[in-house]
């Protein structure tokens, strides 16, 4: 396969292949991180995570189309904008969805899995009736497009690059918060013992609504900064909810470290063998290892020691 | 359904005709009507002033994306119809079901509207799994269905008119046209998993073999595959004279979004594609695809007054920021045909409207002219259009002659 190239086109091509590899690892840990949080943490099967993140791709959308409009001097940092935005919108509809529906199920996980798929087809259909059926073009500021030249060959999408900063950020946040704040404190003692956090005065509720909300709003950054690569529409989240679970499930529930590394693993044996298979039968490879994994390791890459 | 029951609804159908005769006779206007009894001898939905048809389309589902603008058509289509005359004096009513992306769905529908709704006619699928699902339904009941999309061919059915192109019609003109235009050495090949884009590609791979060139690779995603950064890698490794894609759905953004952003530059690089319309590059957006080829059979910026007439009415009645591809064009050819059709047979009997239907012609269409072949597709010509900023495509290319529709051709499967 590598016969009649140079040395340097290898070379570049390997280098390319890497950041193929670190971009796609940043996609899966980005769309896992919201769901490590609301299926690791509080055990909620999220079906709709999907739908949560491509309420932040429109919430970028109409960014796009109203400081395109009306404030054009912004557009070159409107993405900003419209992911603090996007944030906000999911968490606030997380928060609603937390309160109306799923705290009356953490007793019955598996209803949860039933509501929350039936949540995601009526919000699939709510953006298909309000934005319409087809797929909506979210317009980038022009310094977003394109790619940064390093020689001939190596060319690095400057989406990537952006989106694998934005990925980092988020995890040393959502590190920080889970492991050094307060909060972080209190939801990890309710994860583990819920009765005895509400013993020593821990609002439970209050803590299950912001963790819930919380998670969503990461989803909706992450379907934010998505619109840079993959497609706006009303059944747009269906295409990233597999990979979600499989990321989150692979790195061992409730463990954020466990999340990153199947994150890493998976999106780097995925594009290796893309490269070297077809995307079919790469993809087909890696679900079989991972399920191969699974049945060894039912647990997860990691495991959160409790006693239990 | 038994003989038992078959016999009493016809009776009963029979009588009814027999006893509209004479109102009709006496109805001022309808004057000119042929008899319901004589236009309709097998108990379809007509009565003395309208006919019924279905649209069975998906509106709800993945596929909504898709078939939207189709039924859109329709709907045009058939008002302006009615506006003209309606079909043998009578006004055509549509019965709509949702086909919610499910197969099975379209199979059950499609028996309700021709067991219980008794349609003279259904306007629908989009999906070749669609269409496979509801074919048996169409021949055990011998209904009529006009189905609109570009399609992989191998197939052909009494009870079927396919309005878009098989596939040798959209491919192998474009081939050679690019063949004569860029010559080029090699080709790389891309496909969504599933039976068009690989029955498509197996016709592609065999007509550049046959020009002596080399395919250096083909290669297929899942449909919901959003990554495409490693074969684009592998692009840049092989440098292919053209690009030949056929990526399908939501993937097709995330496809030609990576590709720009990888610094492939389509004004440089020669791609083709058969898989993108105006519609979809409504979601691509005309900055990411600008400068590709695409090969099909009607384009929205097609410079015919046909097409200005069509492209303004459906303007009017769906928005004015309304953009029309490929199969929304095909889609709007059905009724008219099928009007045309039941016109030269005089009749609306399933039967007589698929024995009249082969040389059909329908000269107002937008794309220009076209005609129902034995084999019960079109010949349609084949253009080729070059996608501009503005997510339009110029056409810049289309065959002299129309292209002969070949369902199953000999020596490419």
């Amino acid at each position: 396969m590598f016969e009649g190239y140079t040395a340097t086109e290898l070379g570049s091509i390997f280098a390319l292949q890497g950041f193929a590899g670190l971009i796609l690892f940043s996609v899966f840990l980005l769309m896992a991180l919201g769901l490590a949080i609301i299926f690791g943490q509080m055990g909620v099967i999220n079906m709709a995570h999907g739908e949560f993140m491509i309420l932040g791709a429109y919430v970028t959308y109409l960014c796009s189309q109203v400081i395109g409009n009306y404030a054009p001097a912004l557009f070159g940092v409107y993405f900003f904008i419209a992911m603090i935005l996007a944030f906000f919108a999911s968490a606030s509809l997380g928060a609603v969805v937390e309160w109306t529906l799923i705290r009356h199920l953490y007793k019955r996980p598996l209803d949860t899995l039933l509501a929350t798929w039936g949540l995601s087809l009526i919000l699939q259909q709510v953006y298909r009736s309000v934005f319409g059926a087809r797929e909506v073009g979210v317009n980038l500021p022009q310094w977003m497009l394109g790619a940064y030249r390093v020689t001939d060959l190596i060319e690095i999408p400057i989406n990537g690059l952006f989106v694998m900063c934005l990925t980092v950020l988020i995890t040393i946040a959502v590190g920080i918060l889970m492991f050094r704040s307060r909060w972080g404190q209190q939801v990890r003692a309710v994860m583990q013992n819920r009765v005895m956090a509400g013993a020593v005065g821990i609002n439970t509720a209050r803590v299950d609504q912001m963790t819930f909300a919380i998670g969503c709003g990461v989803a909706g950054v992450a379907g934010s900064a998505f619109t840079m690569i993959g497609s706006t529409g009303p059944t747009a989240g269906q295409l990233y909810i597999v990979d979600t679970f499989l990321v989150v499930v692979f790195g061992g529930a409730g463990s954020l470290l466990g999340t990153v590394a199947s994150a890493f693993t998976i999106a780097q044996a995925q594009s290796t063998m893309e490269f070297f298979l077809s995307g079919s039968m790469a993809k087909v490879l890696t679900l079989l290892t991972v399920v191969g994994i699974l049945m060894l390791r039912p647990q997860g890459l990691f495991q959160i020691k409790v006693r239990r | 359904m038994t003989n038992d029951t078959k016999w009493t609804v016809d009776r009963r159908k029979l009588l009814a005709g027999m006893a509209a005769v004479p109102a009709v006779g006496m109805a001022p206007g309808f004057g000119h009507a042929q008899a319901t009894s004589e236009v309709n001898t097998t108990g379809l939905a007509v009565t003395d002033d309208k006919v019924t048809v279905g649209i069975l389309h998906s509106v709800t589902g993945t596929m909504a994306i898709s078939e939207t603008g189709s039924v859109q058509a329709e709907k045009l289509a058939i008002d302006q119809i009615n506006k003209s005359g309606g079909v043998l004096g009578r006004q055509i009513e549509y019965i709509q079901e949702d086909g919610a992306s499910d197969w099975p769905t379209f199979a059950e529908k499609s028996r309700k509207l021709l067991v219980n709704d008794k349609v003279a006619a259904v306007f629908g699928c989009w999906t070749s799994a669609s269409r496979k699902a509801v074919l048996p339904v169409f021949e055990q009941y011998n209904g009529m269905l006009y189905y609109p999309t570009f399609y992989e061919g191998l197939e052909q059915s009494k009870n079927v008119i396919y309005t878009g192109q098989e596939a040798t019609q959209q491919i192998i003109a474009g081939i050679d046209w690019i063949v004569k235009e860029k010559n080029p050495k090699t080709f790389y090949l891309l496909g969504s998993d599933y039976i068009w884009p690989r029955t498509s590609n197996k016709i592609a791979r065999k007509h550049i073999e046959k020009l002596g060139l080399e395919v250096q690779g083909e290669e297929y995603f899942p449909l919901e595959h959003t990554q495409f950064n490693s074969v684009i890698n592998k692009l840049k490794l092989r440098k292919p004279d053209v690009i030949y894609a056929i990526i399908v759905g939501g993937s097709n953004v995330a496809f030609y979004k990576q590709l720009k952003a990888a610094g492939i530059d389509l004004s440089k690089q020669t791609l083709i594609t058969i898989s993108v319309t105006e519609d979809e590059i409504l979601g691509i957006g005309g900055e990411n695809i600008a400068g590709a080829y695409a090969c099909m059979k009607y384009f929205q910026s097609l410079d015919n007054p046909n097409n200005e007439a069509f492209v303004s009415a459906f303007k009017e009645m769906w928005g004015q920021d309304i953009v029309i591809g490929d199969v929304t064009q095909a889609a709007y050819l059905g009724p008219w045909l099928w009007k045309l059709t039941v016109e030269k047979a005089g009749s609306f009997d399933i039967d007589k409207v698929a024995e009249a239907s082969p040389g059909i012609e329908f000269t107002e269409a937008p794309e220009g002219y076209v005609r129902i072949h034995e084999n019960h597709h079109l010949w349609s010509k084949t253009r080729v259009g070059k996608a501009r900023l503005d997510g339009q495509y110029d056409v810049i290319y289309e065959t002299a002659e129309l292209m002969e529709p070949d369902p199953f051709p000999e020596g490419y499967q």
